[in-house]
């Protein structure tokens, strides 16, 4: 496959990257960073990538956007699918707390995640349909105490990402919605672990898997799918008394 | 950009502690971050998959945070013409293993468990199944970088600052924080190993065969510590080395199925029956007296991570491990007295490995020497310190010396009449890299009588 990634520079998306790559995929780094983008391609290729390249793209810059994914798709003659793992991350006393971090979590996280996935879908349908895999999160799936408002942007994009899959499917566009549950990466370092929190390393098979198989919803690791499936159901008056 | 969110002013939670590998925990939390730069400045020690089975990766009291390298790991060069690797230290070995195995290359010196990092690897200068030939990774490295305990950073090798290069290599994390490692891998014909392992009635067939096949790359035997009278020491004996191609099955090997241990199990689990049992099973796995052929990496290197944290089987006291070298020259019989401490004692040993050394490595410390290491994995209870104290007698008796990345109980003044001879030029080293002793962990202060609480820029001196 040829795949453009944006987030292969840390945690998440470079598990994933790093899976294409070991057997033999051809990919595009995506990255706001020149450094950090050329030594993770440069990573893929020792792994056993066919080719790999940096090309520059900034999330909180949609002007990045057409210019990234061209170039992207120039170096990789065909693109066959785009990875989009790059997200900020806030607590929720945090972004209560300092207002400015939570515009900027809910735009990036919400409006220029979806700004990029509208040319990477663009993108894809015109030669013919492929594969766009985009990270939410179970917090999207239900207002809760504690994530309420990074919560909120993950529930609108998984909303977003649903309708893609339903409008595209027929033309050939594969929208895949992937839903970590509590991931040991940067993003999470240094916060209390919830349960069955697993490691980058158990996602990253799941995903590839689920790009294979087209599967439209994968929960990571997948006990987390049994839960939601308990939590979207459970009375409000419950959430409210739980602290989760 | 740095993700470093955690803060050294902010008390730690209850349930905020770190682990060994056999459950020996201390208050403390990991910060961990994919910027190993950033995040080791100022860090009085580094961390990687903690794998160490006692303090060696434990912060010192008063000390909250540790680094943890594992989110950096990337490979920053690799030259297939000669097969060397630069890569950050926080690359365990199992993605190694993912990565080089199909391309025809693999780790020299592999551990009993491919979830160890780099860095870890280098700290504790480790040994495989195949010290008797290759040595410990030592003899593999080319290069570190090493951000030292005044937080400088350096690039140390055979030719540049080779006191320091040698100092990190067993240096249990002491001398620097290690950033980067630059290992010679080797070529192999085939991703699949060729093993003959042979059922061997009792010790002396057993250490026999050991040493007949010291000309194979790979040895290593399994004793069954529960068997006693003529039985005694019996166990199997393993020899290995890389399948050729046409011997080799015609598919890339995968590991077997990894349930996981998810919680620490009642303490019951591993009881005397339960571990009679185990050996038992395990000595008559092979109903034929030798089984002969190709196997999988996984399975010759590392048969226990097809159970994730099974450490966690050993319920909540947990486990340690004893793993100490006795020297060739004390012969045979010294060996098999060892062993005969723990049937003595009721035979509570679990696990036996058993494994011929080569030459001493390089650095200051560096484990094993020629003679027979033997590592036993010993439950806790509340007969454990009497137990390793009696082992370490013995040892300190016949002239050997114990695994300091095993080890979780041995006493200050054991581990001084084991090392008197390298001790000196260890502290001198340490002197000069770190007279205020900034890099300090659990273990340093228990062996090494290191100062506790936070660094001061005072000289604590020891
Ligand atoms: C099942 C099992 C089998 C094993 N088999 C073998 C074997 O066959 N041969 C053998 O030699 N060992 C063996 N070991 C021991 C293991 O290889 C060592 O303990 C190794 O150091 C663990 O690596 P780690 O990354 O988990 O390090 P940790 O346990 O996290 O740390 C170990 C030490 O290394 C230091 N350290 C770690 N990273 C760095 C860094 N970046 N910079 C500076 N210091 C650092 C730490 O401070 C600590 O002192 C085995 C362990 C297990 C659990
Ligand atoms: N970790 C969890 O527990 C968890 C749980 C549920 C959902 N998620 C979601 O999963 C996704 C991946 O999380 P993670 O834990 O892997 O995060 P991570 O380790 O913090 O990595 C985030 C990645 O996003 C990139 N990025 C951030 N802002 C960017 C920008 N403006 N432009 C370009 N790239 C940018 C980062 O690149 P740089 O290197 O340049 O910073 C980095 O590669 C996120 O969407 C997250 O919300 C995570």
């Amino acid at each position: 496959m040829r795949v453009a990634v944006l987030g292969a520079t840390r945690g998440m998306g470079r598990e994933v990257a790093r899976r294409l790559a070991e057997r033999g995929d051809t990919l595009v780094v995506l990255a706001r960073d020149a450094g950090a983008g050329e030594a993770m391609a440069t990573d893929l290729r020792i792994r056993g990538a066919r080719d790999t390249a940096f090309v520059p793209c900034d999330l909180a810059d949609p002007t990045t956007f057409a210019p990234a994914l061209d170039a992207a798709t120039a170096f990789l003659h065909q693109l066959d699918a785009v990875v989009v793992t790059a997200g900020l991350f806030g607590t929720q006393e945090q972004l209560e707390d300092d207002l400015d971090l939570c515009a900027r979590v809910l735009d990036v996280d919400f409006t220029k995640t979806i700004l990029f996935c509208e040319h990477a879908r663009t993108r894809l349908l015109e030669r013919g349909g492929g594969t766009l895999v985009v990270f939410s999160s179970v917090a999207g799936d239900r207002g809760r105490k504690t994530t309420g408002l990074y919560g909120a942007t993950k529930a609108g994009l998984s909303h977003y990402l649903e309708s893609l899959d339903h409008k595209f499917r027929s033309a050939g566009l594969v929208t895949i919605t992937v839903k970590p549950g509590f991931i040991r990466t940067g993003m999470t370092a240094g916060l209390k672990e919830a349960p069955f929190a697993a490691d980058a390393d158990d996602v990253a098979p799941l995903v590839v898997k689920a790009m294979d198989r087209a599967a439209p919803v994968v929960y990571t690791p997948r006990i987390w799918q049994l839960v939601m499936l308990v939590i979207r159901y459970l009375p409000r008056f419950v959430m409210r008394r739980v602290g989760f | 950009m740095n993700s470093k969110t955690s803060d050294p002013t902010v008390p730690l939670a209850p349930h905020e502690r770190l682990r060994g590998w056999g459950g020996m925990s201390a208050p403390g939390r990991e910060i961990r971050s994919e910027d190993l730069r950033a995040v080791t400045e100022g860090a009085v020690l580094s961390r990687g998959l903690g794998r160490s089975y006692g303090d060696a990766s434990l912060p010192p009291p008063g000390v909250t945070e540790v680094v943890g390298t594992s989110l950096a790991d990337r490979m920053l060069a690799f030259d297939p013409a000669t097969g060397v690797l630069r890569a950050e230290a926080g690359l365990s070995l199992a993605a190694l293993a993912r990565a080089f195995l199909p391309q025809g290359w693999f780790t020299p010196v592999s551990t009993g468990t491919w979830f160890v990092t780099l860095g870890g690897m280098v700290a504790s200068d480790v040994h495989g199944k195949n010290h008797h030939v290759a040595g410990t990774i030592g003899r593999h490295l080319r290069s570190l970088v090493v951000r030292l305990p005044s937080g400088e950073i350096v690039t140390c090798s055979r030719d540049q600052h080779p006191e320091l290069f040698f100092a990190c290599q067993g240096g249990m994390g002491l001398f620097g924080h290690i950033l980067e490692v630059e290992l010679a891998l080797e070529k192999i014909p085939s991703p699949w190993v060729w093993q003959e392992s042979y059922q061997c009635p009792d010790l002396d067939s057993l250490l026999d065969t050991l040493e007949a096949s010291a000309s194979w790359p790979m040895t290593a035997c399994w004793i069954d510590t529960l068997a006693t009278g003529g039985s005694f020491g019996r166990g199997l004996a393993m020899r290995g080395r890389w399948a050729e191609r046409r011997e080799a099955p015609p598919r890339m090997p995968a590991p077997g199925l990894s349930p996981t241990v998810p919680f620490d199990a009642p303490s019951w689990t591993l009881n005397d029956l339960s571990m009679k049992a185990f050996n038992f099973v395990w000595y008559h796995k092979q109903l034929r007296e030798a089984a002969i052929g190709p196997v999988t990496p996984h399975a010759w290197f590392t048969p226990l991570d097809a159970v994730k944290h099974w450490s966690r089987a050993y319920g909540k006291r947990g486990f340690t491990q004893h793993q100490a070298v006795i020297p060739r020259e004390a012969g045979r019989d010294k060996v098999r007295g060892f062993l005969e401490i723990l049937s003595r004692r009721g035979g509570t040993g679990f696990l036996c490995v058993v494994k011929d050394c080569g030459p001493q490595g390089e650095g200051l410390l560096s484990f094993p020497r020629p003679g027979t290491s033997v590592a036993l994995d010993l439950p806790v209870n509340d007969g454990i310190q009497d137990l390793i104290d009696e082992l370490n007698r013995y040892v300190i008796d016949v002239g050997g010396r114990i695994y300091l990345t095993k080890d979780g109980y041995t006493r200050r003044e054991h581990f001084e009449a084991m090392e008197a001879e390298r001790l000196p030029a260890f502290h001198a080293a340490r002197d000069r890299w770190d007279p205020e002793r900034r890099l300090r962990s659990a273990m340093s202060v228990r062996l090494f009588g290191d100062p506790v609480g936070p660094a001061t820029t005072t000289g604590a001196g020891r």
